[in-house]
């Protein structure tokens, strides 16, 4: 399928594929704010996000087909360490296609929700700023050069503070929830920026390759070790590393459904990508301050997150809190993978990543959907709604299996590589912990379908009210997914396994 | 409103605002050959707004420059930048490569020289657009003190 789009597509677009991607969307968000109505910004979001969606599928076929694995592209023309430099390796392209990918789901549902949630003369501008967002992570993830990303991540987080704070329509708590947002994420930002001004003074240049290139011969300069701290925190903050994820149940709870599950599935993800590409690719595996970090520092804080967020889960009454909980819990399991500092370990760490934002895109959409037809997010509201909307309960269902890790589902899949990989390792005690977290999962997940299959509606006189067809459809869509990748999980896992080798690669990602 | 104190400073500002307006230019196109650009000229222009806003009163200052089309102003502005980027990549160059704006050789210049120009008045548009975009959105919240309160 990838290759018969490879063989349509014009020769200009395989050349600019890279570039296009992420100008594209930033060239239709401002003329979105110059759109008059809604329902016509909709209909262009969906444009960029689908023109986005195949350049992405576009370049997957490129990296995979190319001797070097790798796909860069010179802004401007200007040659590279001086030059800005766009380049996907087998890592950032699987990144593009679960962030385009969830763009264009997202983007096709959204107007339902949007329209019942975001003022008339607001909804233009709500897409504008969709569109920004989706051209700042796309952005985050496929830049080859350090100063570059930031300015991408500061592109993709100042129009996500505006999304979450249009929830005000809502709920008035939106706009603390984003202005703490805000201030986390503004510090997130600024501790990054201060680790690359430090690596710049240590190696005079802001490529990541370049970077990468020099650092071995600086072992054990201070500047470069400051730099790491300073990029690991901010970077962690960004991904909701624990316990830096204070601002994430807010912001995820009070922000419109659609901007809700549109996060959940792309942001945190593409600030755990960059943490990644910094980890391997800048900074390598094997120096000694960065085991330490990983073995002192991201092992405990990933099991923290996934014990500790998961009792929280379990302990909350509304449902997108509860699944903002296990958002941060499941961003532990990611952080536990990459903390081996393995291939194995780094694998299923961006396996789970993947299934991670097709079973969290799922399950908030499909709360969404129940926004959009019953007003309230509690448990108590999702008491009977197997019998009133049993589509999108069937599909909430699905998902909720999936993040518990039932066999057969997506999630199990991951997990069992998360195992093998502990295992290698000879962590026996991880694996029981990761168990026990699912464990945990089962509590705060089956909660929530007990309310929805086995007790009676809170109205009885509540009528059969299912979630319209624009939104069934891709979450559906999403819902299969988790299952048929359940089952035959080797695309996705042939693609987390070529990202692992791919962020590895030290030497291929360097010219 | 003609025989209140402000008069001085009415008279004063009706005649800076045309020459900050001038000087925004002046730091507009001089930018090519000393400090200056698009972002300072920007910033410049929407002072001389911001400041016929302070003397004359908001309502005023949004009669003379409506929010909708400062808005629009930020918007044309990140698509004039973009769009210079798409043009050199339909000339057949790179992502915004001046050098492929006009098909030259290397060692002509005239692509760079249109190229950055054009991109700074992208930024001019988008920066005084943004500007007062904001002030408005802050001024616009407060009630108004009326001029006898002061």
């Amino acid at each position: 399928m990838i290759e018969a789009l490879y063989t349509a597509a014009p020769a200009w677009a395989i050349q600019h594929a890279a570039p296009l991607l992420v100008m594209v969307p930033l060239f239709l968000a401002p003329m979105l704010a110059l759109v008059p109505s809604g329902r016509i910004a909709w209909l262009i979001s969906i444009i960029g996000t689908t023109i986005s969606f195949l350049f992405a599928l576009i370049l997957l076929y490129l990296v995979q087909t190319s001797p070097v694995g790798v796909v860069d592209y010179e802004i401007g023309r200007w040659p590279v360490p001086i030059g800005i430099e766009y380049r996907v390796d087998a890592l950032n392209a699987m990144i593009l296609l679960v962030v385009t990918s969830i763009g264009l789901l997202a983007s096709v549902f959204s107007w339902p929700t949007v329209a019942a949630e975001i003022r008339k003369e607001k909804r233009p501008f709500f897409y504008s700023a969709f569109m920004v967002c989706f051209a700042g992570l796309n952005g985050v993830t496929i830049t080859g050069d350090a100063f570059n990303l930031f300015v991408f991540l500061e592109i993709s987080s100042i129009s996500t503070y505006v999304l979450v704070s249009l929830g005000a329509g809502r709920d008035r708590r939106a706009l603390p929830a984003a202005f703490n947002y805000l201030i986390m994420g503004t510090i997130g930002a600024s501790f990054y920026i201060i680790g690359i001004g430090f690596l710049y003074a240590a190696t005079g240049t802001l490529n990541m390759g370049d970077i990468a290139s020099k650092l071995p011969e600086l072992a054990g300069n201070r500047s470069v070790l400051a730099g790491f701290a300073f990029i690991l925190v901010g970077l962690g903050l960004k991904a909701a590393m624990w316990p830096l994820h204070q601002w994430l149940p807010d912001a995820y709870s009070y922000s419109p459904s659609f901007v809700t599950m549109f996060l959940s599935a792309t942001a945190t993800k593409v600030a755990l990508y960059a943490l990644i590409r910094f980890l391997f690719t800048v900074f390598q595996p094997q120096f000694a301050f960065e085991q330490t970090a990983f073995g002192m520092l991201l092992m405990p804080l990933g099991i923290a997150a996934m014990v500790v967020c998961s009792f929280q889960a379990v302990f909350q009454t509304d449902v997108r809190r509860t699944l903002a909980y296990s958002s941060v819990a499941q961003v532990g399991y990611m952080i536990l993978g990459v903390s081996l500092g393995t291939t194995a370990g780094l694998s299923a760490g961006l396996f789970h990543l993947l299934n991670h934002a097709m079973m969290k895109g799922a399950l908030f959409m499909a709360v969404a959907g129940v926004v959009l037809s019953y007003q309230g997010t509690t448990i108590r509201d999702f008491a009977g709604l197997g019998r009133s909307a049993p589509w999108t309960m069937t599909a909430f269902a699905i998902a909720a299996l999936s993040l518990i890790g039932v066999p057969l589902t997506a999630g199990f899949q991951s997990k069992l590589q998360l195992g093998f990989a502990l295992f290698d390792q000879g962590l026996w005690w991880a694996v029981a912990l990761v168990v026990f977290s699912s464990f945990l999962a089962v509590i705060y997940m089956g909660r929530i379908l007990e309310a929805v299959f086995f007790k009676p509606p809170l109205n009885p006189r509540k009528a059969r009210k299912e979630a319209p067809v624009i939104l069934l459809v891709p979450l559906w869509i999403l819902a299969l997914a988790n299952i048929y990748f359940g089952i035959a999980a080797k695309f996705p896992l042939d693609l987390a396994r070529s990202a692992a080798a791919a962020a590895f690669g030290g030497e291929a990602f360097l010219k | 409103m003609n025989a209140d104190h402000h008069v001085i400073l009415r008279v004063v500002s009706k005649g800076l605002i045309p020459i900050i307006i001038l000087f925004a230019f002046y730091v507009q196109f001089h930018g090519d050959f000393g400090p200056g650009g698009g972002f300072q000229a920007g910033v410049i222009i929407a002072v001389a707004v911001i400041l016929y806003a302070l003397v004359f009163g908001v309502p005023a200052a949004m009669r003379a420059v409506p929010p909708a089309f400062t808005r629009s102003l930020a918007a044309i502005g990140v698509m004039i930048y973009a769009g210079v980027g798409f043009w050199a990549m339909l000339q057949g160059g790179n992502y915004l490569e001046y050098q492929a704006l006009f098909h030259e050789p290397p060692g002509e210049h005239h692509g760079q020289h249109i190229g950055i120009m054009v991109i700074e008045i992208g930024v001019l548009f988008g920066v005084s657009g943004a500007m007062l975009t904001i002030f408005y959105a802050f001024a616009g919240r407060v009630a108004e003190i009326r001029d006898e309160d002061w």
